[in-house]
């Protein structure tokens, strides 16, 4: 593998572009008219525009992109996650150009992307999943039968979703006529493909996910667990890992099951099985997503691995660097999104990134979409920056945090600074047994 | 004649009223959908909808209009 081309924008693409610096390979940035000034279309060894701001006009158009890849000499293509990450018909096509796919093969992809068929393959699999419906629901009769049987409330997803977008919290059946037709109009456009199911809507619930790995031999090691339980509309601000809150055995057995599932699938490459947990330490099978993750700073954190240059030894055909007994974690990471929008409300805040400063970044990491005088466009999500601390305890760590967070500035548009300073001074947070009503919670927000 | 438009720019995720529909203030007039989140647009008027100028998937910049309403 001699040259990258990174199908995708912002913080990941520097990130991307970060690690393959230091492996002497190649990168080719893409970039859409509204990206042009962004750090990372310079950080690249070749830069070139793909299209008008939009996204199903630049970031989403595959054909462009691969016919790009194919007259500039690529080799493979890293789709860092979002975008075309997660499309199988793109990984196909890649491998048909005779290109590497830097993720997992097309067929696990596609069958992970349909969340019913997961479900499936999952209960298969012997991993505990969210009580729901088997099949997609076509009409509301259906639906609400369903949710009859499996109680209110009951969450009404889309089954191409995911990333918190398309689900809907029905407390009662008045909940679900009201938002049946609308749920599938929803997941008709954001997805489509209009198929909507059904799952148990679990309260006081903690979002846990493993991070997993695969090589192409059938190698397959977990590298611990993260927690993502501080959201805003279903949507991670905060992750951390380890997780705070679980025992030593929940966290073998968590891993453990993530694993299997892995096995289950042949899966290869970076992948992160999520689960949701109860306030009995029951985990339940939620979604796989197949591709790095936003979050994967702070495993690389605890863990001291690069887990992009394990991506790109992965999809060379190599074996894992390390075998599961040889992974060992240390100390404890934060990730903060820092977040273009309302602290309160959090409505997208688009403008001028007039003030963008920070400390010398030393004990921690800060991976930017943006720097100062950016333009911050409505056309992607409103991810600034994301602040990554290290400590040697959860406590250190949230010290650090601190630290980060008074020398920071962000002026020109609104921002979660305001919201992270208050959260890791929060009772409940720092005591780690927090789920992911944290952030409902009036002490915090508003 | 009264304008709602677009707080931000966004692409039209749903319509949620029709052409001669009376509305409140404050009721959810559309879907917008920016920066990966729906944010509903809300009429700042009472009236009845005389035209919905942009449909589902549309993209629409900030300060455009969406609908028009009469007293």
């Amino acid at each position: 593998m001699k040259k990258v081309l990174i199908a995708n924008r912002g913080e990941i693409a520097s990130r991307i572009i970060e690690t393959c610096k230091q492996m002497g390979i190649e990168t080719i940035a893409i970039f859409s008219d509204a990206d042009q000034d962004l750090p990372y279309v310079k950080e690249a060894d070749y830069s070139f525009r793909i299209g008008e701001a939009p996204v199903g006009k630049s970031y989403l158009l595959a054909d462009s992109i691969l016919e790009l890849a194919v007259r500039e000499g690529a080799d493979a293509i890293h789709p860092g996650y979002g975008f075309l990450s997660e499309n199988s018909d793109f990984v196909r096509k890649t491998e048909e150009l005779g290109l590497l796919f830097i993720g997992p093969s097309s067929d696990v992809i596609e069958k992970m992307g349909d969340k019913v068929l997961a479900r499936k393959t999952m209960m298969e699999a012997g991993i505990p999943v969210v009580p729901g419906s088997e099949l997609d629901l076509d009409t509301l009769e259906q639906a609400a039968e369903k949710a009859e049987q499996i109680g209110y409330p009951v969450m009404l997803k889309a089954s191409g979703g995911g990333g918190g977008i398309g689900m809907h919290l029905c407390q009662d059946k008045s909940d679900l006529e009201k938002v049946y037709a609308s749920a599938k109009n929803r997941a008709k456009a954001y997805f489509g493909n209009d198929e909507v199911f059904i799952e148990k809507y679990i309260a006081e619930s903690r979002h846990i996910e493993v991070q997993i790995f695969g090589d192409m031999h059938g190698n397959i090691v977990h590298l611990y667990e993260r927690e993502c339980s501080v959201q805003r509309r279903n949507q991670k601000v905060i992750e951390e890992a380890p997780s705070p809150s679980i025992s030593e055995e929940t966290r073998g057995k968590i891993c453990k099951a993530a694993v299997q599932a892995a096995l289950h699938v042949g899966y290869r490459n970076a992948g992160t099985v999520e689960f949701i947990m109860d306030d009995q330490e029951q985990f339940y099978f939620l979604e796989m997503n197949t591709r790095l993750q936003v979050e994967h700073r702070v495993t690389e954190m605890i863990t001291g691995l690069d887990l992009v240059k394990w991506q790109i030894l992965a999809a060379r055909g190599e074996t894992l660097p390390l075998n599961q007994g040889e992974i060992r974690k240390i100390g404890h990471a934060f990730e903060f999104r820092l977040y273009a929008e309302d602290p309160e409300k959090f409505i997208p805040s688009p403008g001028k990134l007039n003030v963008f400063t920070y400390p010398e970044p030393t004990g921690f990491i800060l991976d930017r979409t943006y720097t100062e005088g950016n333009q911050i466009t409505p056309f992607y999500d409103p991810l600034i920056a994301k602040a990554v601390v290290y400590g040697e305890t959860r406590d250190a760590a949230m010290e650090k945090a601190a630290e980060v967070f008074k020398g920071m500035q962000i002026e020109g548009v609104n921002s979660n600074l305001p919201l992270f300073v208050k959260v890791i001074k929060d009772e409940e947070f720092k005591s780690g047994q927090y789920t992911t009503s944290l952030l409902k919670k009036s002490k915090i927000v508003g | 004649m009264k304008e709602v438009t677009a707080s931000m720019a966004g692409t039209v995720l749903n319509v949620l009223v029709e052409a001669g529909a009376a509305v409140a203030s404050g009721q959810d007039l559309l879907m917008l959908e920016s920066m990966k989140m729906e944010i509903p647009v809300e009429s700042a008027y009472s009236g009845t909808v005389k035209e919905i100028k942009v449909q589902m998937g549309d993209f629409v910049n900030e300060g455009d209009v969406l609908v028009l309403l009469e007293d």
